[in-house]
């Protein structure tokens, strides 16, 4: 059989993931420097904040990824 | 000089000839194998357990390590509770501990869960402390990673799905429970869509967790094996220095993730609790 079509899709798949993730992550981590910048005080709480939700968008990348993994790993 | 780089490169071609690149070799590092290998120097064969009722029960790797982790929680936490029984001041290991027990009561459970927390501390110190032990075990050269198993995820998943049902039904009432998913002061026309949404809601989550943590361990593990593989894909060791260089940056970077996501998994079980306990929010 001939599998190339699915080590193709693979690799575009997971190129469009990691531009989601890091937009993603790129615009939380943003919002989380602006908010330490105004309030300093408040920068433990906004740390904890940004990793949970870091961790959320991180889980819906790999998602995808689990599937591009499954696409490549065809033989 | 050149000796040792006719060498590399004869390793290298042995190498290649015997696993190839690809995904086999990739694939056989991270996957669950009947035998504990400790290449290239001897493989341990785990001799053939019985089958009870259509389930083959001989332990394979991932299953002796877990079975290893375990063991060294009990034997952590039966010390700590020893010490703590003598004095409740805390020294030396005990004293390392507290930090990580006091963070998962105060922090992740109080936090989160609100008035009645005291009785998911227990479980959510096990997953922690489980999840972290296997994490690290993995990082250590010719160990597995068991977290990196998709049932082992799904497993602890469950039991989280359990401990937030039976926490929530305990609370509310087993028809209470259900009523109280839907919101407050929705027009009845959206029942039709909330319900379906909400019965799957319960599902979904928990899914989550463990598609969460078994797709981060198994993808640090797969990209420090293709930077390596990547010098034996390669076929010539001058790539080595660099491979080798971002393969040691991505495995520090799996510490943190280590950390991480014994954290995420735990601090979502808590979270989906107290939204599973205290229904009004």
């Amino acid at each position: 059989m001939d599998f190339s079509l699915a080590w193709l899709a693979a690799g575009l798949g997971a190129g469009l993931v990691v531009i989601g993730a890091g937009l993603g992550i790129g615009k939380l981590a943003s919002s989380a420097m602006d908010a330490s910048g105004r309030q300093p005080e408040a920068a433990g709480a906004i740390r904890t904040s940004m990793i949970i939700a870091a961790a959320l968008i991180e889980g819906v990348a790999f998602f995808g990824l689990v599937i591009c993994i499954l696409l490549a790993i065809k033989t | 000089m050149s000796n040792a780089v006719d060498t590399l490169i004869t390793v290298a071609d042995s190498v290649e000839q015997s696993s190839g690149p690809g995904s086999d070799w990739i694939l056989h590092h991270v996957m669950d194998s009947k035998e504990l290998d400790f290449e290239p120097l001897f493989t341990i064969h785990i001799p053939q357990f019985p089958t009870v009722f259509g389930i083959d029960m001989t332990p394979t790797k991932h299953v002796i390590f877990m079975w290893l982790a375990a063991f060294l929680v009990i034997l952590t936490f039966t010390i700590i509770a020893k010490r703590y029984k003598k004095s409740l001041v805390p020294k030396g290991i005990t004293n390392f501990f507290e930090v990580f027990i006091l963070f998962v009561r105060d922090e992740i459970a109080k936090n989160t869960i609100g008035k009645g927390y005291e009785k998911f501390v227990p479980y959510l110190l096990t997953i922690f402390f489980f999840i972290l032990f296997g994490n690290f075990l993995g990082l250590i050269p010719w160990s597995a990673t068991f977290t990196s198993n998709i049932s082992v995820t799904a497993s602890l998943a469950i039991c989280s799905f359990f401990m937030i049902q039976i926490g929530g039904i305990r609370q509310n009432g087993f028809f209470g429970y259900f009523k109280g998913l839907i919101p407050h002061g929705i027009p009845p026309v959206l029942l039709v869509l909330m319900i379906p949404v909400e019965i799957l809601g319960l599902f979904t989550k928990p899914f989550a967790l463990a598609i969460r943590l078994f797709a981060n361990m198994i993808a640090g593990h797969f990209v420090i094996l293709s930077l390596i593989g990547l010098i034996f894909f390669m076929g010539t060791v001058l790539v080595a220095p660099g491979a080798i260089l971002f393969a040691i940056f991505i495995y520090l970077l799996e510490i943190l993730v280590a950390l991480i996501q014994a954290y995420i998994f735990t601090i979502l079980t808590s979270m989906f609790i107290g939204m599973a306990v205290h229904q009004e929010h």
